[in-house]
């Protein structure tokens, strides 16, 4: 039984429909690439996951029918959403932003300091003035400490300079390895995604083209729906 | 620059200091005016929390301020007056002693703080800050009809209510009374503010959505702070028609609910000692400036117009080199 499954998913900007039938499951512990170009309708699946616009079908969590839940609830239940543009509390310190999403659990400041070092050495200062990747990994931590069951990342990497990009991959490999955490990430680079990714899911206009083991994602798939 | 508990703690000593002073020099009318700076600062603290941390601009503040007042009125009337207030077939007896008035304030703040917050928190912006303005209003005009108490006349207590072990009637003891409650007040404060849900509340000011990622419902949180924000508030209005022994409409004038908001932003808004500062120079210059002349507000506007253009961080933003409204 999968721990997320997503079918026939629909879910429009106003009148501008942005998902057609996309459909997607991930297992416990499992790592699933998101993927599809811009505007294919990727952030739009994260935000109907997470509830927060409206949607049609099934959207099914650890079993439970999320239809209808607000998004603090679809939080609660263990769905950690680290969002597109990073989006720290900027007034509150590093620490504070861990401690204002702080749920009991695995995680704890401590060992969110273990994974990213230089939140560590950066506990006091104000999250707004962090740099680009330092606020990524504050993200990532934040939805690390509602102790989640799937960890959404959406485009975790993007406009960070390779060597940021380089800590936060490895970071997202040690949460692998290390833990029980099913991960669905969005990413452009598929050369990364497939060293991480267990299986990957291709949206094209809204709809879910391709799904399959990242094995079996071969070049000419890739380059025919993502580009690359 | 000073660093900012040091400037904190030197606002209180000297705001202890002055009422120790006019009490050494027989001056007992500024002890008077030192308590209506405190009582006036913790009405501003209990808004701040609601304001400052939550980012929630309510101009209907004076609702609690007035239910408090209320609350102290109408059993203190009662006990005056010896007759026992009947509510259907409820008899409550009236009551002299403040604890008792100011739990029943706390609680009655609270519970209509809930109400108001409840209907006006599905709102934003400037409707939030017009739905609380109603709201005040509903609950001023209701006093001026209210003919059992004094309508538009207000009522009148002949003897302040007694705490235990002190004589209220004491100038400097009220003071000690009230600068003990202010106190109370902004260690709640300081505590709330750094706690995971004064954090949260922050971060629900900044980014709802953001909270709401986390599993933290900002409707929730918002209504929590505003219901802790009223109670304070009404518990200033208890105190508050204690030292002028005397209740009357004006205390839910939306005049005074700006006058709060005017209090907190002179001070620093979210910080901690933001509504002392305000509340203390309010006062200040409503007794020298206002017995110039009566145009002293003139010179307040001055003064915020000043501080809002120049100083975002109010007074303590200016003194602690911090602009910004950052808590």
């Amino acid at each position: 039984m999968s721990l997320l499954h997503v079918s026939a998913l629909t879910a429009r900007y106003g009148a501008a429909p942005a998902l057609f039938d996309v459909s997607l499951d991930i297992g416990a512990g499992e790592v699933v690439a998101l993927m599809g170009r811009n505007g294919m309708g990727k952030t739009t699946t994260v935000k109907a996951i997470c509830g927060m616009l409206p949607w049609e079908g099934t959207i099914r969590f650890d079993d439970a029918d999320l239809a209808g839940w607000p998004s603090h609830r679809i939080a609660r239940a263990g769905i950690g959403l680290v969002p597109e543009g990073r989006r720290p509390f900027r007034d509150l310190t590093v620490r504070e932003n861990l401690i204002a999403a702080a749920r009991t659990g695995d995680w704890t400041l401590e060992r969110v300091a273990d994974l990213f070092p230089r939140l560590g050495e950066r506990s006091g200062q104000r999250a707004g003035s962090l740099s680009g990747g330092e606020q990524q990994m504050l993200a990532i931590g934040r939805a690390l400490m509602t102790n989640p069951r799937l960890l959404i990342l959406d485009e975790a990497t993007e406009g960070l300079a390779p060597l940021v990009r380089q800590e936060i991959w490895a970071a997202i490999a040690r949460l692998k390895r290390d833990t029980g955490l099913a991960i669905l990430v969005i990413d452009k680079s598929v050369r990364e995604l497939a060293q991480v990714a267990d299986r990957a899911v291709i949206l094209e206009r809204g709809k879910t083209a391709w799904q399959g083991g990242m094995a079996d994602l071969t070049p000419d798939i890739s380059e025919r729906l993502v580009g690359v | 620059m000073i660093r900012e508990n040091v400037l904190n703690a030197g606002i209180l000593l000297a705001f202890a200091a002055v009422p120790l002073w006019a009490l050494w020099a027989d001056e007992p009318f500024t002890i008077t005016l030192a308590t209506r700076a405190a009582i006036l600062a913790l009405a501003a603290v209990g808004l701040n929390i609601a304001l400052g941390i939550g980012g929630l601009v309510s101009l209907g503040h004076a609702a609690f301020f007035g239910l408090g007042g209320y609350a102290m009125g109408i059993l203190a009337h009662h006990a005056q007056t010896y007759a026992p207030l009947e509510i259907g077939p409820l008899t409550i007896a009236g009551t002299k002693s403040m604890p008792v008035i100011w739990i029943t304030a706390l609680v009655a703040s609270a519970l209509v703080a809930w109400v108001i917050g409840k209907l006006s928190l599905r709102t934003t912006g400037v409707y939030f800050i017009m739905i609380t303005l109603a709201f005040g209003q509903m609950l001023y005009y209701f006093a001026i009809s209210w003919s059992a108490y004094g309508g538009e006349d207000g009522l009148s207590i002949y003897v302040r209510n007694g705490f235990p072990g002190l004589n209220t009637l004491v100038p400097i003891q009220f003071f000690g009374l009230t600068f003990a409650v202010l106190l109370a007040a902004l260690v709640l404060f300081a505590a709330l503010r750094s706690s995971p849900f004064g954090l949260a509340l922050n971060a629900a000011r900044q980014a709802p959505a953001r909270v709401a990622a986390v599993g933290l419902d900002p409707a929730r949180l918002k209504l929590v702070a505003f219901v802790i924000s009223g109670a304070v508030t009404g518990l200033a209005g208890a105190l508050y028609a204690d030292l002028n022994r005397f209740v009357s409409p004006t205390m839910f004038s939306w005049q005074l609910s700006g006058e709060l908001i005017v209090l907190i932003v002179i001070g620093g808004v979210g910080r901690l000692m933001g509504p002392v500062v305000g509340a203390a120079l309010f006062v200040a210059l409503e007794h020298w400036l206002g017995g110039l002349t009566e145009y002293w507000l003139i010179a307040l506007g001055g003064i915020l117009l000043g501080l809002v253009l120049f100083a975002r961080g109010g007074v303590i933003g200016l003194l602690t080199g911090k602009a910004g409204p950052h808590v």
